[in-house]
């Protein structure tokens, strides 16, 4: 009878740590497939060649043109080059009626926040690859994952739910952009980073 | 390891009182530039949000002796002891150490207003409604300025999304300085009398340092100390005595206070 009273608070506690760190996590996040499929190796590195920068390209004014338009897509894809059932599908559904793809962007930030690409790359000399991890390197999209209550990217507060991060590409936080600008900027200001 | 130290500046306005003609451009140029939502119906001079106000004050005189003079009000970026700042309890308020320019965070504000009335020049406002554009608007609204929600103070800020513009020009072209015809704000932009200088306060050979050292350069309620970044000219003298002068307040003034 004792042994069956003194399991009752462990059991309580049991439950609640299971809701709260795997039944949440699980519930808060809704996954959306992308739109139609890229896959970004076959066109960095080995496949076609090009660099981050020939789609996602930096102005000279140091605007971010963040992902290419569809006119971008048919410089070289008017017609399908490859025999992929995805592409014959991007290029009906959206090449050749002039429609954009409403991409899910996994990088972003909420309304509030502002990162400018250009002080990060010329300025501090950052890869795309310490933000974006192998994204380019890919050759699949990922499902988008989205949070329900704010209708952010997962990849803003990071696959872990108690907010450890093991690459610096895994979450990107306030905390996380605190992290690295603490050490290296002297002077800091909220108007730095919030628009 | 590699620490950056922004270079320091304290920006600051001029603004002709003898040159402004009262047209509002200002008031409209900022209103767009940073998604200011236009008035509702019920809206009244309380509950409305106009960053940049242009005030009407007169010498007293009747007509046809009187004279007028127009005063574009926004905050005029407090320098010492900055009242919203040190009242307010959530750190929404902060001074940025590299620019001077006072920072109004929305997302940290509570909506006490404890900064409005701290605010010895009415320059702040409320959010009483989540902002709402007629249909068609939103489609011109600036990317580069978050809207506000319901429940929160916002105020001037020297256009920060246009240092921020500036910024990214000299980060392209790899200069650590901006350049100072890259950072104007809207309403001098607007202006069509050319009446509002901007530039760097500290910097000797700007034309806002020399305009804010001359004869004619005062700036409003100079005695209380907060030592503002906003200056006014003027060669009238009863408009400079505007400055300092405890008026009598309309009705209409008290209602806002």
């Amino acid at each position: 009878m004792t042994i069956t009273r003194s399991l009752v608070p462990i059991a309580g506690l049991a439950t609640g740590l299971f809701a709260g760190w795997v039944v949440f996590p699980t519930v808060l996040y809704t996954t959306v497939d992308q739109p139609v499929q890229f896959n970004h190796a076959a066109h960095t590195g080995n496949g076609a060649g090009m660099s981050c920068q020939d789609c996602h390209a930096l102005g000279q004014d140091g605007r971010f043109a963040g992902i290419p338009g569809i006119h971008q897509c048919a410089e070289c894809h008017e017609e399908p080059i490859g025999s992929s059932e995805n592409e014959r599908r991007f290029v009906e559904e959206y090449v050749q009626q002039n429609r954009e793809v409403p991409w899910l962007v996994y990088a972003r930030q909420p309304d509030n926040a502002y990162f400018p690409h250009v002080v990060h790359v010329h300025k501090a000399k950052l890869a795309c690859e310490t933000c974006h991890g192998k994204h380019g390197s890919s050759s699949g999209l990922r499902p988008y994952e989205m949070n329900r209550i704010s209708g952010y990217s997962r990849d803003i507060w990071g696959s872990s739910i108690a907010g450890i991060k093991s690459q610096a590409w895994d979450g990107m936080k306030m905390d996380d952009c605190i992290s690295c600008h603490s050490v290296h900027n002297n002077d800091r200001a909220c108007i730095d980073c919030h628009k | 390891m590699r620490t950056v130290t922004t270079a320091r500046s304290r920006y600051g306005m001029v603004i002709d009182l003898d040159r402004c003609t009262g047209c509002g451009s200002c008031t409209v140029a900022c209103s767009v530039e940073n998604n200011i939502p236009p008035g509702t119906e019920n809206v009244t001079e309380r509950t409305g949000i106009t960053w940049m106000r242009v005030y009407e004050a007169d010498d007293g005189k009747s007509f046809p002796d009187t004279h007028s003079v127009f005063v574009p009000i926004m905050c005029q970026q407090c320098g010492n002891e900055t009242p919203c700042m040190s009242v307010c309890p959530q750190n929404a308020v902060e001074v940025d150490p590299a620019t001077g320019i006072v920072g109004q965070i929305p997302e940290r504000c509570l909506g006490c207003r404890y900064c409005m009335a701290a605010c010895p020049y009415h320059a702040r406002y409320f959010n009483w409604w989540d902002p709402k554009w007629p249909a068609g608007m939103e489609a011109a609204m600036n990317p580069d300025v978050a809207p506000r929600m319901r429940g929160v103070v916002e105020k001037c800020n020297f256009c920060q999304s246009r240092l921020h513009t500036a910024r990214e020009r000299a980060a392209s072209t790899g200069r650590t300085a901006i350049d100072p015809a890259d950072y104007v704000p809207a309403c001098v932009e607007a202006c069509p009398q050319r009446a509002i200088t901007f530039g760097d306060l500290d910097d000797s050979d700007s034309f806002v340092a020399a305009l804010a050292a001359g004869d004619r350069a005062f700036r409003f309620l100079s005695r209380i100390g907060t030592e503002p970044k906003v200056w006014y000219l003027s060669s009238r003298e009863w408009v400079r005595n505007l400055s300092d002068r405890v008026v009598a307040r309309t009705r209409k003034e008290n209602v806002r206070g």
